[in-house]
């Protein structure tokens, strides 16, 4: 009796049965989501970037004071009365100025995510684009991009900024895109690769036969094989901006006080270090680091599960 | 059906160029092809690899440029740089791949992927006749309806390959371009999707062009077969005689070469000795001279005229002379 | 002088273990033709690949590749790189993948023989020129400097095979050597390997699915059908009576170019799924003849053939 069953359970009739039930079919997104989920390190990554992200939006309602009040009770005294402290509502002290440090964190970091955010993935997508255009049509288009690309790669990026600031200002929306015109090139390279090596599938000369324009093809048939790509290639340059925009503040040309981001806020931390108010580049760093290492990680989560390679 | 008079079709280079300025080189694919085709009927390509098979079939298709030379289809003549007559061909004349897996694009589902040409072709037709139909098409290559979820990964070569030919057929097209569509399979495979293709031509009476470099597929498959040399059409007969009595020098060569899957039988291969030509830099003579074993001192002059000879069309001047004398059967009768 | 015995290669994937080749075993004698046939993905060429210990990273093997008394599956890499240098040489499928586009033809025959033998540059030219004549590549001397992409498909397929002879090596694994080449230039390199293979007395390994070149070739054949071997003969015997319903399948559905008649005999259905170890015959779900017992039981090989159901019954 027991013997039947097991041969049944191993009859290859079975195994077929069972096996063409379970491939259904998934799509390359669903499994890449699967294998994502596989990779605790990425997961928990994504959760504390939940946790910035709100810590930004909502940090504000838990604070007593904004960010450009001055206190004028500790302005003064700030290595004695100015550190991290419960009873006067400065969870993270305060800065040199005497103006709270929990809400100009709050504020800085939701600066440097909102920089990271949009100017990371609209840059990608500019770049992309010119990309897979360059690569699809080839020829003069492309080694004209292609020149653009090697002639900007060689200015210094910081010029841009110096410039921009003498011109135009310094607000937000400013910075965000000064930092997407200097990054169209990102994901330029990769993208077009990927491209013309994929426009040489035969699946483009059967588009092709259906009368689809180049254009419909670019994005109707190429763009979804492309995206895994764009995808893993947005989540390297995120922190990369985020990097750029902190140095930048770092360097004095960037956001404009009393507005501030995580990078201005390590730029004043650490000119007043040797002062002993190690709190002032403590924080911003804590905060600044977790930043870049969940989004490190997502990025590598996404290339596992996304990198027809890896597998 | 089908009509391709005198096709030529070139490339320019431009990896060859020395400097920025100079001129680009020009690859002589195809030079000088014409082959007639009615409906119901195959005509089979052959040829060694490199020789232009694939730039013919696609010049044809539009998807390479014809330098010179008339393709005409159903009665009206094609003109490449008209939109509207372009979509009449394409309505028409639908093409299937060699390489089975990469002519599908991998993050289309199959029923996508089917439905897509009739979206193009037959605009009047309803979101649910479009799924009917494409699922039906799936099901007459042998794909079960239920799969047609799936993605193009998940099937095998064989497979992908009876649904490329779906996705051609769907729009009832009345010729099919077929280019090598069975050189990436195996021959148990092989067997299905040949005999799948014969039974939808007799279906539909679809008039086929087919490429392929397995002479015993193409002989099995084709009414008329046509060999090819550097682009050049060297010998063009019904498909039995050509098999039977080739002609033309590099014909014979050809079928003299080809293995017989039967360890009793030795085939005496007949080597050819000698370079191929640059396809930049085309001899004016006969394109097989280097490597004919008869080549004499005018074929390197001219090319030779396509000849009419027992049936078959040929260009040599062997058989050019030949039918001028009479034929030594006659003589002796 | 080689064996192969109880062979498995398994992938490790995404999706699980994938069974290229399981309990495989075959033997080469000394001077001998081995035909390797049977479908795309039966696990040809990952044989040769192990034999040649250059299987994938991500492979798992088991049992055990006996050349010249010694376990190639447990050999270092050192000793390795001296067998494959000397003894035993392979000819991919696609010739641009064995050779370097960069360096020319001379360095890349010569290189192997300098390092291994020790061969003066001189004696190695010698030898390299040799072997290019050897091959047939009309006026060796001039084309020994030039550069792969200098030659057309068939010439650099022979470029290969002069590259496997150059240290005489006992055995020849050729993959699918002419797959991607036509008819003519096919019958030259088969001309050139029997050559080469009466002349020199090395055993060659040729991997095909093409029927044809084995009928005028090999010896004897070894029939994989799912990674496993489902009929091995003498070819004339195999020919003349097919032991194995795969085998006559495959031989029915060769198209006769003398006789075509109406439909090619095509064997029904899709190769297996390699995600299971097999448990029953993995021909069963094709197999004309398939009976209960088939599709519980996992034939073995016995008198060179895995099939449950005697000669006579096949149809
Ligand atoms: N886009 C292109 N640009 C330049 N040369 C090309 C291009 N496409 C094809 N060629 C050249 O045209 C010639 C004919 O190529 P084609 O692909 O038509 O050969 P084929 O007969 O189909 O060969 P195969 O049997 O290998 O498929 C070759 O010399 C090839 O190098
Ligand atoms: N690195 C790898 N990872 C996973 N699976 C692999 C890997 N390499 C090979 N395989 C699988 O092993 C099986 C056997 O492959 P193999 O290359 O030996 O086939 P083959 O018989 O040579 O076929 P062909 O005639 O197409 O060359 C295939 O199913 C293939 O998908
Ligand atoms: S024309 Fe001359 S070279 Fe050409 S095939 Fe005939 S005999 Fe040979
Ligand atoms: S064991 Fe059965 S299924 Fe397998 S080949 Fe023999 S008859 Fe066919
Ligand atoms: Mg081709
Ligand atoms: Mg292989």
């Amino acid at each position: 009796m027991i013997g039947a069953v097991k041969r049944r359970l191993n009859s290859a009739t079975f195994a077929d049965e069972r096996a063409g039930e379970m491939v259904a079919s998934r799509s390359f997104w669903a499994d890449a989501g699967r294998r994502f989920l596989r990779n605790r390190m990425a997961v928990f990554s994504v959760g504390m970037l939940s946790v910035l992200v709100l810590f930004a939006i909502f940090g504000n309602l838990f604070s007593r004071w904004s960010f450009e009040e001055i206190d004028w009770n500790v302005l003064g005294r700030i290595k004695q009365d100015g550190g991290p402290s419960l009873e006067n509502g400065h969870w993270f002290g305060v800065d040199e100025l005497g103006r709270d440090l929990y809400a100009r964190v709050v504020q800085g970091t939701r600066t440097s995510l909102l920089v990271g955010i949009i100017a990371g993935p609209v840059s990608v997508i500019l770049g992309a684009t010119l990309g897979a255009l360059s690569g699809y049509y080839g020829g003069r288009f492309d080694r004209t991009v292609l020149g653009a690309y090697t002639i900007w790669l060689a200015i210094p990026y910081i010029i841009f900024f110096v410039v921009w600031q003498a011109f135009f200002g310094r607000s937000m929306s400013q910075m965000i895109l000064v930092i997407i015109l200097v990054n169209w090139t990102a994901g330029l390279l990769i993208v077009r690769g990927q491209v013309m090596m994929l426009k040489n599938r035969e699946f483009v000369d059967a588009a092709r036969m259906l009368g689809m324009s180049d254009l419909a093809i670019i994005f109707r048939h190429l763009a979804p094989n492309v995206l895994w790509v764009v995808v893993i290639y947005t989540s390297l340059v995120i922190p990369e901006v985020i990097m750029m925009e902190s140095l930048v503040s770092f360097l004095g040309v960037g956001i404009q006080e009393p507005n501030t981001s995580l990078g201005a806020l390590l730029s004043e931390g650490a000119s007043t270090m040797t002062f002993g108010t190690l709190w002032q580049l403590g924080f911003p760093a804590a905060i600044f680091v977790l930043a870049q290492v969940s989004l490190f990680y997502i990025g590598d989560g996404l290339r596992d599960a996304l990198d027809p390679k890896e597998r | 059906m089908l009509s391709v008079q005198n096709a030529y079709v070139e490339f320019r280079v431009a990896q060859t160029k020395k400097w920025p300025w100079s001129p680009a080189g020009v690859v002589h694919a195809v030079n000088g092809v014409s082959f007639d085709l009615e409906a119901g009927k195959t005509i089979g390509i052959v040829g060694e690899s490199g020789c232009g098979k694939s730039t013919l079939i696609r010049s044809v298709a539009g998807l390479a440029p014809l330098v010179s030379g008339t393709v005409t289809l159903d009665g009206e003549q094609v003109e490449y740089g008209n939109r509207a007559s372009m979509q009449r061909l394409r309505a028409t004349m639908q093409m299937i791949f060699q390489d089975p897996i990469a002519s599908l694009n991998p993050r289309m589902t199959i029923r996508e992927i089917v439905t897509e040409p009739l979206t193009f072709f037959r605009p009047e037709m309803g979101a649910a006749d479009r799924k009917a139909a494409a699922l039906a098409m799936l099901e007459r290559v042998g794909i079960p309806p239920a799969q047609a979820n799936r993605f193009p990964h998940e099937f095998s070569g064989g497979q992908c390959q009876r649904i490329g030919i779906a996705r051609a057929l769907v729009a009832e097209p009345k010729v099919l371009l077929c280019d090598e569509p069975v050189s990436a399979l195996d021959v148990s495979i092989q067997a299905q999707v040949v005999n799948l293709l014969k039974e939808l031509q007799r279906e539909m009476g679809l008039a086929l062009v087919f490429v392929a470099h397995d002479l015993g597929v193409v002989r099995h498959i084709s009414d008329e077969v046509l060999v090819m040399y550097m682009g050049a059409q060297m010998e063009r007969a019904p498909a039995a005689d050509l098999v039977r009595a080739p002609q033309h020098p590099y014909a014979k060569a050809l079928l003299s070469a080809v293995p017989v899957p039967d360890p009793n039988v030795r085939i005496a291969p007949q080597m050819l000795e000698g370079d191929l030509p640059s396809p930049m830099d085309l001899p004016p003579g006969c394109l097989f001279a280097s490597r004919c074993p008869h080549a004499m001192a005018k074929c390197i002059k001219a090319r030779p005229p396509m000849v009419q000879r027992k049936g078959h069309e040929a260009a040599c001047y062997l058989l050019d002379d030949a039918s001028k004398k009479p034929e030594p059967s006659l003589i002796d009768g | 002088m080689l064996s192969v015995e109880n062979l498995h290669i398994r992938f490790r994937t995404g999706d699980g273990l994938v069974h290229a080749v399981n309990d495989v075993s075959f033997s080469v004698d000394a001077g001998s033709r081995l035909a390797v046939v049977g479908e795309s993905g039966s696990g040809k060429s990952q044989i040769a690949l192990a034999i040649m210990g250059l299987l994938a990273k991500n492979a798992e093997v088991e049992g055990r590749i006996m050349w010249d008394g010694q376990d190639l599956l447990g050999t270092s890499n050192r000793e390795m790189n001296r067998i494959r240098a000397r003894e035993i040489g392979i000819i991919f499928q696609d010739p641009m993948s064995s050779l370097n586009p960069y360096m020319t033809i001379e360095r890349q025959l010569t290189e192997i023989v300098e390092h291994h033998e020790g061969m003066s540059r001189r004696a190695a030219r010698a030898r390299a020129l040799e072997v290019m004549d050897a091959v047939r590549i009309p006026d060796a001397k001039a084309r020994l400097r030039a550069y792969p992409h200098e030659f057309s498909g068939g010439m650099r397929q022979r470029i290969v095979i002069a590259m496997a002879l150059m240290c005489q090596p006992k055995l020849i694994l050729a993959d699918e050597p002419t797959t991607a080449l036509d008819v003519t230039v096919q019958a030259q390199i088969m001309q050139l390997l029997q050559d080469v293979q009466s002349d020199l007395g090395t055993s060659v390994v040729l991997i095909t699915h093409d029927l044809g070149v084995v009928a005028g070739f090999c010896e004897d054949v070894l029939v994989l059908y799912g990674g496993r071997v489902m009929e091995t003969a003498k070819t004339m015997a195999l020919f003349d009576q097919p032991g194995h319903p795969y085998t006559r399948g495959l031989l029915r559905a060769v198209p006769n170019i003398e006789d075509p008649s109406d439909a090619l005999t095509a064997i029904p259905g899709s190769p297996p799924n390699q995600h299971r170890f097999p448990v029953a015959c993995p021909f069963a779900p094709r197999c004309a003849d398939v009976v209960d017992i088939c599709r519980e039981t996992l034939p073995q090989l016995r008198d060179g053939r895995a099939c449950l159901r005697p000669i006579e019954e096949l149809t």
